[in-house]
């Protein structure tokens, strides 16, 4: 449901079902709700079944890159020779993102059950959930919820009795967005600085501490447990576009419109329908101006963008950007589009871990760009510059930080000059001072 | 027992007592002891409110880590102060998703109630410190704050002065 508002007709709640209310949050309560019953199926299932179950689904990556989870768990080791892991990615620090703090917040067991059934799958004992270190309330649910968990059977040496061990960790981060990228995420277990790794290795090869280990989002693998108890087949029918984009997708929708919030929808549904009917648009008096439809890191997309595309990974790439976390921004026509942009390539120079060059460099001169724009001072080669800096910034680096950081202001340069142009023919009036 | 460090302030030990338990009940839940890097840090900040020089070396020893490697990683992440903070640590999300809904003004409302004077400054009466942060990952309950371990949501500068209330 469209949490913190009502469930709207247009919605289909599967993991959103039971955001706001409590009763869900505890051990019974999740039973109570026909929790757990996708662990038990899985736990009577071969590794290779549950796998295969997954693949049926067509369940894809909800963190950002869409990539499919039943393939990322077949390649896990058959034989387990070296510990295998699991690591659940709670990091969420992708501006535009909060689903998965709703997930955790009110089901908990949702994301338990999952990360168990996970672990099953790809033979690991260990599951490592990380969480962002501002998540202080999530925290303590969370903590709570994986101590009830092992009361209540879910975890431990021999999970409902099917001889199997899982046991749960949960990790707390300490303030860096980095630590959402999957190996700079196992740095970070592992008590170093959150710097991306070199890769390959991959992570099922050698991940944390050098064993085969998985990383999913929190919202892939609360799917999971849906998916285990009414097959892979219920979820690949969920689909309204594209048959490659299958089941239910949390948007997280914020900015400008009138009800912000999380809301579930089939893949494939209009992101207009989004936009206005559930969310209810624009205030009053206010139109669209822009929409980053994907947490921060993809391109921009304008109102004409916006018209006809479908909610699905395919959709929103022939428009001209990414479903990315599926964390998206309205901006309504009050927005100043340099300034926001310029906040955030702040944003990605304050969080680059500053290992490669193009991104340490690149990121902050973005940044010290747009304030002397902002500030009155820019110049037209000013834009070739930063398109100029874009460029080497993209597909150049450890990870994809720096390619996000340049997503944005690409976008904005390449569709939305008027808005420069305002501020560097100095029609506009300077909104900041610089140096 | 106190240790000198470089510095040659005293340090009181924070690893006894309940603590030093709550230490040692990391240890199962890591195959390596620099694993308990992150968790340590964060007993430290909670029993000290910020984590020392004495304190870092202090850390290094239980881990079997050099002081210059833990400083390494403490000052890589936001979360950990590396000097004294005021009482109640305020952070205000200004990140573009919030700031479109009008967060420097709820920035501007803690600096002006707080008497704080600038971000990162503590108040006179060493009650408050504010700053700025980037995306809390609650960005529909513009504009989210984070006041210690409380994270308050919907913030607008009207809400500032009686939420400050709750903080003495
Ligand atoms: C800079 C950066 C930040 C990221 N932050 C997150 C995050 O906060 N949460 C997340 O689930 N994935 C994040 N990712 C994606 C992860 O690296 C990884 O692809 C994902 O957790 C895999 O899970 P999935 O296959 O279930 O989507 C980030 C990636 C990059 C490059
Ligand atoms: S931008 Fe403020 S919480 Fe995300």
């Amino acid at each position: 449901m469209g949490y913190p508002h009502p469930s709207h007709a247009g919605e289909h709640p599967v993991l959103s079902k039971h955001f706001g209310d409590a009763g869900a949050r505890t051990f019974d309560g999740w039973v109570k709700r026909g929790g757990y019953e996708g662990l038990k199926k899985a736990l009577g299932m071969t590794r290779d079944q549950v796998v295969e179950e997954v693949k049926a689904s067509g369940l894809r990556g909800r963190g950002g890159a869409g990539f499919p989870t039943g393939m990322k768990w077949s390649f896990m080791p058959k034989e387990v020779v070296k510990p295998h892991y699991l690591v659940c990615n709670a990091d969420e620090s992708e501006p535009g993102t909060f689903k998965d703090r709703e997930i955790i917040r009110w089901t908990p067991h949702q994301l338990i059950e999952g990360c168990a059934i996970g672990a099953h799958a790809i033979g690991a004992e260990r599951i490592y959930i990380y969480i962002r270190g501002e998540f202080t309330h999530e925290h303590r649910i969370l903590l709570a919820a994986v101590d009830e968990a092992y009361k209540g059977g879910a975890l431990g040496a021999n999970v409902f009795g099917s001889g199997r061990r899982i046991d749960v960790v949960v990790h707390r981060g300490a303030g860096a967005y980095i630590c959402g990228e999957e190996t700079a995420m196992m740095n970070s277990i592992e008590g170093k600085r959150g710097n991306p790794r070199i890769k390959p290795p991959f992570p099922a090869v050698a991940g944390l501490w050098a064993c085969p280990t998985t990383i999913n989002n929190v919202e892939t693998l609360a799917a999971a447990g849906h998916i285990l108890r009414q097959g892979g087949a219920w979820y690949k029918g969920l689909c309204r576009g594209n048959p490659k984009s299958t089941g239910t997708k949390l948007f997280s929708v914020c900015g400008h419109v009138q009800r912000p919030g999380n809301y579930e929808v089939v893949m494939g549904t209009s992101m207009k329908e989004l936009i206005y009917d559930m969310c209810g648009g624009m205030r009053p008096g206010r139109t669209l101006k822009a929409v980053i439809p994907g947490g921060s890191s993809v391109p921009i997309m304008t109102p004409a963008e916006v018209e006809d595309c479908l909610l699905d990974y395919e959709g929103v790439v022939a428009k001209g950007s990414m479903l990315g976390s599926g964390g998206m921004i309205v901006m309504d026509d009050s927005t100043d589009l340099v300034y926001q942009v310029m906040r955030l390539a702040r944003f990605y120079a304050h969080e680059s871990c500053a290992q490669c060059t193009q991104c340490r460099e690149g990121t902050a001169w973005t940044t010290r760009i747009l304030e002397k724009i902002l500030a009155g001072k820019g110049r037209r080669e000013d834009l070739d510059l930063l398109l100029d800096l874009a460029d080497n910034m993209t597909g150049k680096t450890i990870c994809v930080l720096s390619d996000s950081c340049a997503a944005p202001v690409v976008s904005a340069i390449r569709k939305f000059p008027a808005e420069f142009d305002a501020y560097i023919s100095r029609e506009k009036q300077p909104v900041m001072v610089t140096a | 027992m106190s240790t000198a460090h470089a510095a040659g302030e005293t340090h009181q030990p924070v690893f006894v007592g309940p603590t030093r338990a709550q230490l040692e009940a990391l240890f199962p839940k890591y195959p390596t002891k620099q694993s308990v890097l992150l968790p340590a840090l964060w007993l430290v900040q909670e029993a000290r409110g910020w984590i020392s020089e004495g304190a870092l070396h202090e850390v290094a020893e239980v881990l079997g880590l050099t002081p210059a490697y833990v400083k390494g990683v403490v000052t890589f992440y936001t979360m950990y102060h590396t000097h004294p903070v005021g009482r109640h640590f305020i952070q205000v999300c200004t990140t573009s998703p919030c700031n479109i809904c009008g967060a420097e003004e709820v920035t501007k409302a803690f600096l002006r109630h707080t008497g704080c004077g600038e971000l990162g400054a503590t108040s006179p009466d060493g009650r408050f410190t504010v700053i700025e942060v980037e995306c809390l990952g609650a960005c529909g309950f513009a504009t989210p704050v984070l006041i210690d371990d409380d994270f308050v949501e919907g913030v607008t500068p009207e809400r500032v002065a009686g939420i400050l209330q709750g903080y003495k």
